[in-house]
């Protein structure tokens, strides 16, 4: 029961990395969802692709990617060195970097799709009415996307604390440094601690229903606003 | 024509389904209508005015140029003053009715002050609408507060596309009026794109005819509403319109007399006072031709004239003749047959008679 001790650090690196990662998203997957929605380029395409990739490939492949180009020989690996930074292969920035890349597709397609709704006629109303390119995005795009952003950032916070292959393949699991709840829970199994995988696994469990409930009933507030 | 200050149009356009080509000197004031079947355009001229959508040429209004394809310059929509109410009202759905309004007027530099938007939101009678959410406000008082909103930026130009055709009859008929007040109180100039007649009678002061995207005809609206094009391009509603001037009443029956390009008509009389200048509407199919003047008949008013033109219309039993009188032309729908039995053909004096004659107040 006193191995029950070693789970706190990994649930507060969790949510550490959930909260960092799904707020980094936000800021990282709006403009590229925008792009997505609004641009005729032939490009739109294959990025869209390029974005939902994670969605299909085995975390393990993605993992490994990103691992050896964080390592020493990698190209991310030898700038960061050149940098004086060290390397980011088995450390917390590494998991958040893998963290991003792998959650992309559950941020940029829920506000690509709520962007893609809002539809071309509020934007010319805007632009009639004096405002900006810019300013429509922060005036009206923006809002308007507002359940859409909701989604995304609760999706990407309960995925990235779901995540177990990337998180195993780049971090490597050091307590108190890399290991996450789903590394912590795979310990407890190896090493036969059924009580505190039990423990750890429900709490996970109970956790990601009331994320989806909430994810739900956001959805059903939101739909009414608008209708 | 480069440097001539006005209102001056060229555009060309090419989509895969229609073309659009035409050159326009239009009024600094006042309504102008561009009138069309659905198809024909009238909705990408307007967008093309508003810089919606990309297309050649040039366009000028008063002291700024928006678009000059020869100089590779074209004002973005949102730096070009402009004031542009859609089909359907458009309201921002995550904003307050005040806010709504507001939008365009914390964009606009300060100097005009909040003196546009008194005056639109009293011209439009919206102000007990002003605390109120979109979602609880009708069609009719939502396009009212969309225009209100165009407004308030006292904007160079006023871009109406056809704001009454998503609203029912009923709402239309609350609507019309408020755009006549508009008519009236408004200097800036006004496009309103439309294919409803009486929307044209009732508001236009300058008529744009677009066909398969080119200029039909265009000219003030009495003068496009007694043209063949106009004639034949709108059928059974055609008919001319024109201002008289009140100068008899018969009180005991009712009727008015109005002076008229210089003959004079009775009307049915709606309170009217002698000297009152009023927009009358004379449909093609409400006169008849006669050879002689006919007495034992009911109709009140008998016009001279002469045929100017014949012309066939979709129909083909079915013609449209224009015929002068005194200083006006007056139109009339009749059959072939009647035509050749009577043996009218331009240059034949007839007799027209009217049936009857709307009054637009």
């Amino acid at each position: 029961m006193n191995q029950l001790s070693d789970a706190w650090p990994a649930i507060a690196l969790t949510l550490k990395l959930a909260s960092l990662s799904s707020f980094l998203l936000l800021i990282i997957a709006t403009p590229l969802a925008w792009w997505l929605s609004q641009t005729k380029s032939l490009w739109r395409k294959p990025i869209g692709a390029l974005i939902t990739l994670p969605l299909v490939l085995p975390p393990t492949v993605l993992g490994f990617y990103i691992l050896v180009l964080l390592g020493p020989k990698g190209w991310v690996g030898q700038l960061t060195q050149s940098l004086g930074i060290g390397v980011w292969s088995f450390s917390f920035t590494g998991l958040l970097i893998g963290s991003l890349v792998f959650s992309l597709p559950f941020a940029v397609q829920p506000i690509q799709y709520a962007f893609e709704a809002i539809g071309k006629r509020p934007l010319e109303v805007a632009a009639t009415l004096r405002a900006s390119p810019i300013d429509t995005f922060f005036s009206v795009a923006l809002p308007l996307a507002k359940p859409g952003l909701l989604t995304a950032t609760v999706l990407s916070f309960a995925h990235t604390i779901g995540e177990f292959g990337v998180v195993l393949m780049i971090g490597g699991n050091i307590p108190g440094q890399t290991r996450v709840v789903s590394t912590q829970i795979f310990g407890y199994v190896e090493s036969m601690a059924y009580v505190e995988a039990h423990l750890l696994s429900a709490g996970m469990l109970a956790f990601s229903f009331l994320v989806l409930l909430a994810l739900g009933q956001l959805k059903s507030r939101s739909d009414k606003v608008l209708t | 024509m480069n440097h001539k200050p006005g209102f001056a149009i060229q555009l060309k356009l090419k989509r895969a389904s229609f073309s659009i080509d035409l050159e326009l000197d239009l009024p600094l004031n006042g309504i102008t209508a561009v009138f069309g079947p659905s198809g024909s355009g009238k909705t990408s001229l307007l967008r093309c005015l508003a810089g919606l959508e990309e297309a050649q040429g040039y366009i000028r209004i008063g002291d700024q140029t928006w678009l000059d394809s020869g100089r590779h310059l074209s004002t973005p929509t949102w730096k070009r003053e402009i004031g542009y109410v859609f089909q359907e009202a458009s309201l921002f759905e995550h904003l307050s009715v005040r806010d709504n309004i507001y939008f365009g007027l914390k964009r606009v530099k300060q100097s005009h002050g909040s003196a546009g938007l008194r005056e639109a939101v009293s011209l439009l009678g919206i102000e007990h609408l002003l605390g109120r959410s979109i979602q609880s406000l009708s069609g009719g008082e939502r396009q009212r507060v969309a225009i209100a909103r165009a407004l308030a930026t006292q904007p160079k130009l006023l871009l109406l596309d056809e704001p009454l055709a998503s609203l029912d009859v009923a709402r239309r008929r609350e609507v019309l009026p408020w755009l006549e007040r508009l008519h009236d109180a408004l200097k800036m100039p006004m496009v309103y794109v439309t294919h409803a007649m009486e929307e044209l009678a009732r508001l236009a002061d300058y008529v744009v005819l677009l066909e398969h995207g080119r200029v039909g005809a265009c000219g003030p609206l009495t003068e496009v509403t007694r043209s063949r094009e106009l004639a034949l391009a709108i059928g059974d509603e055609a008919g001319i319109i024109s201002s008289a001037i009140v100068v008899d009443r018969d009180e005991v029956h009712h009727l008015a007399q109005l002076l008229f390009g210089g003959t004079k008509l009775w009307v049915r009389d709606q309170g009217l006072t002698i000297g009152q200048t009023v927009r009358i509407r004379m449909l093609a199919r409400d006169v008849s031709l006669t050879k002689t003047v006919q007495e034992d008949t009911t109709i009140q008013n008998h016009l001279s004239g002469i045929i100017e033109s014949i012309d066939t219309l979709l129909h083909p039993g079915q013609a449209v003749v224009r015929v002068r009188c005194s200083q006006e032309i007056l139109m009339a729908h009749v059959t072939l047959r009647s035509l050749q039995r009577l043996e009218l053909r331009p240059g034949s004096p007839v007799w027209c008679q009217v049936k009857s004659v709307a009054l637009m107040l």
